[in-house]
This record gives structure tokens, sequence and C-alpha cells, in this order.
């Protein structure tokens, strides 16, 4: 089996047996409206990981995503509530302005030749900073269109709700995973994470490719951020605080090594699920505290560290070749 | 003679300043289509300058570069291999995350809406390496097949997008010999399609095989292209060096051992799959050679005696008393020095300068509340840069702007500084040519008559040969035989490597 899948096979496995086993103790729990509500409840989650996973597989990290969100949240609710904008257009200018914003970074990254951690520690502080300036106070969004979203599903045999949000983070990893396995793009993207040098050598259109990779991970943090304000209908500076971390965490349980070059869009997806596993957990439990989401998602990453030391310091067997006499 | 042929590439009276410095001086260079064209010289000669003006990683200060005749200016290497010339390095440039077949087609895979055809590469990529004789899993990580094979799939990417000129950079630096014969048909048939090849190495054998026409320069200047049956290795040589070169090339080695108390002691030293427990001691003023195939074991016993692997048996004894070595900081307490293999990795620290790098270990074991001041530190780089004739503009110079030989002898200094007991050198004349190795050579000589007590480890045999008072062979892992007195001549070492490996070898029973 090839070695980069042991670690997303595992993910798998470790969700599969700790939702069984959530099932034994709360059979309530295996009921569509139980995976309706995870997918509503970690959509923004879900889709600023998708853009984590291609800045960590490209070798980079982008602590911004959390602060972003936060800040289009706001930017939104400014929009529409202050500024009179129909949501739609109030999305378009968003998405836009945290692309630009993602794209300034990828670009710093680049030619400023600085460390991607640093820079995105820089546009955290300046987007969280630039969402308070904003308004300090949460704003209320209140609109048909919110109204009309909020209320549209399609209902799932066993009486689950598959919500428009939960759909937009379900496209979104679809499209996603396409364009990781399938596109030249995401062949870059992974290029990049195992050798910049060799990449720039072999032609790999490496400013290019870096902005773009900055690019994706800000409009998407752009588009958790919408979703999110449609899940609170309001705006408010200091939301999804340290959702990079847990968006991080998401990447890192899916598989996808923290040196980049190795990592799949789907392995996220599980390591997102997995977070809200946890938390449903907790919900169903009643006394645990949800701060134990936090510790078992902390023992979850430390265990798949590890288990990535494990399988990509093995020496792996050199494959036998044929030569043609 | 091919006299009539236009050549495909030519340089023409290139010119390339770094600073004060002339790298290149009016050198002339041309390659035509099916030849092996060797580029010769030492290091510093100007060798990978001028083939980065080829390539495009450079611009020439004065000349200009020909291809097919019409003046081009390449931006930079993707242009130069739009152009046709395309470039091997000696460490892989592709990318062993991803799979032969992505590396082969990465950035002009076929799409279709924007899709990879995944098919159609892997097909192409199949078909691609077939005609190299290559036959492998095209899915499968690059990264998991051997160097030989990375190698030579670099080689059908670059002929591949490029398809006129293929430069090669001292490609068979880590293959074996069976991978370099390997590597040489695959010359040999992209010869036979017409391709110009530029070949740097510097293994003057490996030149006398495959190369049709050398061209030698020294100093940044040329100093000839011949023919290559027309010169002899001798001539060769001596045009690089400008001199004979002053290495002796005896038969048999070194005197015997000097006898008496061990300085150190290695009792049934090993761990388990990396070597089979051995023993070995060491007299003041003796070279043990170590010789054997690559990855027979031989780096992995330099490590288990450093204290980088931890042995999981067996004792070392320095001095007759037993020491505990179970990391480099216990060994270099001990009086211990090792020169890696790998330099550029495991033994410079490239950012640092010259001075910094030779005094490091010495600091290491002073610790660091008893710091050398500057004028200290100055004068014990300045000494052993002078005794080992290091050659760097001045010592504040980062390191990794130094030829290997010289960041070679920059680690002898370094290991040299803490006054050691016994310095273990592991292949110290890789990628160094010619002149710099018979200095090492020298050195390690010097070293001897200072009584230093040594193992080195070397592939070359010759080399080996010449300095050692005994050689031990590792096959498999193993500690085979040990050789002295007259059984040190190259074709003993061979036979003892070549020995069957299952089979006991009398004279380790011998020696047991």
């Amino acid at each position: 089996m090839n070695r980069a899948l042991r670690p997303l096979v595992a993910t798998t496995a470790i969700f599969a047996l700790a939702y069984i086993a959530a099932i034994i103790q709360f059979p309530a729990m295996l009921s569509t409206r139980v995976l309706g509500n995870f997918l509503t409840d970690n959509a923004f989650l879900g889709i600023a990981a998708v853009g984590m996973t291609f800045v960590i597989i490209s070798g980079g990290i982008d602590l911004s995503v959390g602060a972003v969100i936060g800040f289009t949240t706001v930017l939104n609710a400014v929009l529409i509530m202050w500024l009179g904008l129909h949501p739609l257009l109030a999305f378009a200018i968003s998405l836009g302005v945290a692309a630009a914003f993602g794209a300034v970074m990828g670009a710093a990254i680049h030619y400023l030749k600085v460390p991607s951690f640093i820079v995105t520690l820089a546009g955290m502080f300046l987007a969280r900073g630039g969402a308070s300036v904003l308004s300090p106070d949460s704003i209320g969004i209140k609109h048909e269109l919110y109204t009309t979203i909020s209320k549209s599903y399609i209902l799932l045999p066993g009486g689950g709700r598959l919500t428009v949000i939960g759909m937009i983070m379900l496209v979104v990893f679809v499209l996603g995973m396409i364009l990781a396995h399938r596109t030249r793009f995401g062949s870059y993207v992974y290029a990049l994470g195992g050798s910049e040098v060799s990449a720039g050598l072999m032609g790999v259109p490496v400013a290019r490719t870096t902005i773009l990779i900055y690019t994706l991970s800000g409009f998407l943090a752009g588009l958790a951020g919408i979703v999110f304000s449609l899940y609170t209908s309001a705006g408010y500076s200091l939301s999804a605080l340290g959702v990079e971390l847990d968006a991080i965490a998401a990447v890192v349980i899916g598989g996808t090594l923290l040196t980049g070059g190795y990592g799949f869009v789907a392995g996220t997806f599980i390591g997102v699920m997995l977070q809200g596993l946890v938390q449903t957990y907790i919900v169903f439990d009643g006394s645990l505290s949800s701060w134990w989401t936090k510790i078992v998602i902390g023992g979850l990453l430390f265990l798949f560290i590890l288990l990535q030391r494990l399988v990509f310091s093995a020496a792996s067997p050199r494959r036998k070749v044929f030569w043609k006499t | 003679m091919v006299e009539a042929v236009q050549p495909v590439v030519q340089a023409r009276g290139i010119v390339k300043i770094f600073g004060q410095h002339r790298a290149l001086d009016g050198v002339d260079f041309e390659v035509r289509p099916g030849e092996v064209h060797a580029l010769l010289g030492e290091n510093g000669a100007g060798k990978s300058t001028l083939i980065k003006i080829l390539t495009g990683a450079y611009q020439p200060d004065g000349g200009e570069v020909l291809l097919n005749g019409a003046a081009v200016r390449f931006s930079d290497p993707l242009d130069a291999q739009g152009h046709g010339i395309g470039t091997v390095y000696q460490e892989v440039n592709l990318l062993p995350n991803r799979s032969v077949a992505e590396n082969l087609f990465l950035g002009h895979q076929p799409t279709r809406f924007g899709i990879v055809q995944r098919k159609v590469i892997e097909a192409r990529a199949r078909d691609l390496l077939a005609t190299y004789g290559l036959e492998i899993d095209v899915k499968a990580e690059l990264g998991s097949y051997s160097v030989a094979v990375q190698q030579i799939v670099a080689i059908a990417r670059a002929v591949e997008l490029s398809g006129k000129v293929l430069v090669l950079d001292e490609p068979t630096a880590s293959l074996d010999r069976n991978e370099v014969a390997k590597m040489f048909e695959v010359v040999a048939r992209l010869k036979a399609r017409g391709l110009g090849i530029i070949f740097i190495t510097h293994f003057l054998d490996q030149v006398f095989e495959i190369a049709d026409r050398v061209t030698i320069l020294r100093n940044g200047k040329l100093i000839g292209t011949k023919a290559l049956p027309e010169v002899t290795a001798t001539d060769v040589v001596r045009m690089m060096l400008g001199k004979d070169l002053a290495l002796d090339h005896g038969g048999v080695g070194v005197a015997e051992a000097v006898q008496g108390p061990a300085r150190v002691a290695f009792k049934s030293l090993g761990k388990q799959g990396k070597v089979a427990p051995f023993s070995l001691s060491l007299h003041e003023g003796e070279v043990v050679g170590v010789a054997g195939l690559l990855g027979s074991g031989r780096t992995e016993m330099a490590r288990l005696m450093f204290g980088v692997d931890s042995a999981d048996g067996g004792e070392i004894s320095v001095g007759g008393r037993v020491v505990s070595i179970r990391n480099p900081a216990q060994a270099v307490a001990a009086g211990f020095g090792f020169c890696p293999e790998d330099r550029k990795l495991d033994g410079i620290f490239g950012e640092l300068s010259v001075r910094e790098n030779i005094i490091i270990a010495l600091q290491a074991k002073l610790g660091w509340f008893r710091a050398l001041n500057r004028d200290e530190q100055n004068e014990i780089a300045g000494n052993y840069a002078e005794a080992l004739d290091i050659r760097a503009a001045d010592h504040e110079m980062p390191v990794k702007l130094l030829s290997g030989g010289n960041q070679q002898k920059v680690i002898l200094a370094r290991w040299l500084a803490i006054d050691p007991n016994f310095l273990i050198l592991d292949e110290p004349t890789r990628g160094i040519d010619v002149g710099a190795h018979a200095e090492i050579v020298r050195t390690i000589n010097r070293l001897r008559e200072e009584g230093m007590a040594m193992m080195v480890i070397s592939s070359e045999l010759d080399e080996v040969v010449a300095y050692s008072n005994r050689i031990v062979v590792m096959r498999d892992r193993e500690m085979v035989a040990e050789l002295s007195g007259a059984d040190i001549a190259p074709s003993v070492i061979v036979a003892a490597i070549a020995d069957n490996p299952g089979g006991q070898n009398v004279k380790m029973e011998a020696n047991a």
C-alpha cells in the first residue's frame, strides 16, 4: 500500500470505531438527523480546512483563516445592514476582498521570502483588527435571503436535514478533491511541498502557484465567513476565534503531512467529521465540559503526528527494478 | 573526423566575472550532435560556471552562446530547456513525493477540460521508460526507487522536454558499478539518437569509457579540447593540474601496522539490522581503510563508532579504558572526530564562515562557559587553514561558497582543532577533483606520520591501498575480511568484496 495512504486509512478506521462506540452508548447517534447536524455545524470549519489542506500540502501554513472568517462576517453585516446592499452582492464583495487578502499574503510569502507562518500571522492580526475597526459590536443580520436560506434544506430519510450550508461544504470538498488530485494546479501544489527548488527547475510556475494557493485559502476562508454569518445570522469581529487551529488539526488528523508534499482533501473531511463527532458525543453525554473536545483533538493530533513520523521516517523498501537486457 | 558537422551548441569567448575574480576567461566550447563531450577540470576551474551559462542559470559577461549557429540568450534554465538544452544534476532534482509518471510530465500533462488524463500519462511514461530499458511501476512514488532509477527518470524527462543537448553533471557520483554500466547504456543510446551530451565527472576511467572528446579547463581558462583516443589519462591529468599528479599509485601500500597497545578498540560493536557485531582496534599512527560496496554497512559502522546510532552491544575503549559512547557529544569528549560522507548535508554549516566551521567542534568540547574569544578563534582557524592549505578568500567567507575539496579540508580542520585521538573519514574524496584528491591523500598520510589513528572509508580502491596500513572489507553489513601486508592490493580487496554473500570467508574466520 502507498505509504501516504496509511494515515488516511488510520483516520478513517478511528472515525468508524469511534462512531460505532458512540452508537453503542447512545443509539440515537445513528440517525441522519445527527449526520445532517454534523455537516451544518461544521460547514464553516470544513470549508476553511479545504483551503488549509492546499496550503499545508504546499509546505506552508495559513494562520489568518479564523480572522478572515471573522472579518468576512463583519464585512457582510456592514454591507447588508448599514449600506443596504443585497446579500448576494455583499457575498461577492466579501469573497473578492478575502481572496485578494490571500493573494497579497501569497505574494509576500513568495517575493519577500518570508516564512508563511510570519506573513499569515501578520494577516491574522490585520484581519482581526480590521474587523474590530469596522464594528466592535456584533451586528445582527436580518434579510429575507438569510431567512430563506436557513429555512431551506433537503429532507433526508430518517428526518435529517441537509441544509444549504451543509451542501456548500460538500460541494467545496468535491471541488477541492478534483482540484488537488486531478488538475495541473493540484500537481504543482504537491510539487511545491515536495521540493520548491526542484519544482522550479521542472518548470512549475512557483510564484503563480504560491499566490494562487493563498488566494484559494483566503477565498475559502471568505466563503467560510459567509457560511458562518448564515449560520449565526450575525457579523461579529471576534467570531471564529482559533478556527485556523481547528482547521490545521483537521488537516493533520486527515493524514496530510505538516511538512508538505503528502495529503488528501478527503482526509480533511474525515478530520472535520471526527471533531464534529467528539462535539456531538459531548452534547449527548450532557455532563462533560465542551473543553473535552479540545482535549480529545489534542490527543488525536499528537497520535497522528506520531503515526506520520513512524510511517515516513521508516526507511521505505526500495522497489525491485526490472532492467531490460 | 566529423569536422564538418555543425555544433548543436557552441560557446565562444565566454567571460564571467564574479567580483574581482574571472571565473571564466575567454572560453570556447562546443558539442556536436551524437557526441559525448566530457568537461574536465579541478574544482574552481570553471566547469560549473560554464555549464550554468550554457543552461541559462548565469548570463555571460562576455562572449556568446550559439545554438545551431545562431546566437541565443537564455533567461533561465527553463528557457534553455525550451530551446533544447536539458540538464540532469548529481542530486536528482525531481520530486520524490510524486509518482514516476508525474515526474516525467509535470507541467506538460495532457488535460481534457482541465482534468489531467492520468491513464494517458501513465501509458506514455511506461512507453518512454521502456525505450531506456526500464520497466517499473510508474504509479509508484519516485522516492521509492534507487538513485540510479531516479537518475534515469531525470534523463528521460530532460530528453523528452529538450531533446538536443543533454548536460549530465556528475550523474554517476552516487551510483555503484552496475548502475554506472546501466547509465552508460542509456547514454550510448541517446548518443545514437543524435543528442549532444556534455558529461561532467570526476572519474577519469568513465571519461575514457564513454566520451568522444574532452575539454579541459583550468583556473577559468581553456586548456584544450582533444579527441579521446589521441590523449592518454596522464595527458589529461597533466592538463588539468598543470603538473604530474603527485599521488603515489603504488600497488602495495604502507608498511605494516605499528603494533603495541591499541589507542582505540571496538569490541563486538553492532546494531541489529545495521551492522553485525565487529571488532577492530586502531593503533597510534595507523590508518585502517574500509572497503566495500555502497550499502555494505561501511557508513553504518562509522556511525556506530561515533555514537550517531547507538549500538546494541559491545564496548569501546580508548587508551585501554572502557568508555561509553551513546551519542556524538560523548564521542567528541572521548577525542573522536568524524567527517561524514555527505558533507553538504551532515558536515558543513554552509551559512557559517570558515572560521566558525573550524572552531565549532572545539568550542562544543570546551563547553559554552569557556568561550573562545575572537582572537583565539582567528588564530586557530588561521593555523589550520594554513596547515591544510584551505583556499578561501578570507576566513569570514561562508563555507558553502568554497569548492568541495576545500569544504572537506574545513571539516578536517574542525576535528584536528580538538586534537583528536581517532579520526573517522567517510569518503573524504567523494565529489572532489583529482588535484584535491591528491591533497587529501597527502594530508591523510601526513596525519598518520604525526601519529593519528584513522579509519578511512573509501570506494576508490587505488586510494585506500595508497594510505592504509590495514584494510577491513565490509559486505552485507558484516566485516568479512581484514587485510594487511601484501594482501593490501586492489585485486585482493575486490575478491574479498565479491565473495559469495552466503558463504563464510576463510580470512574472516582467521581474524575472528
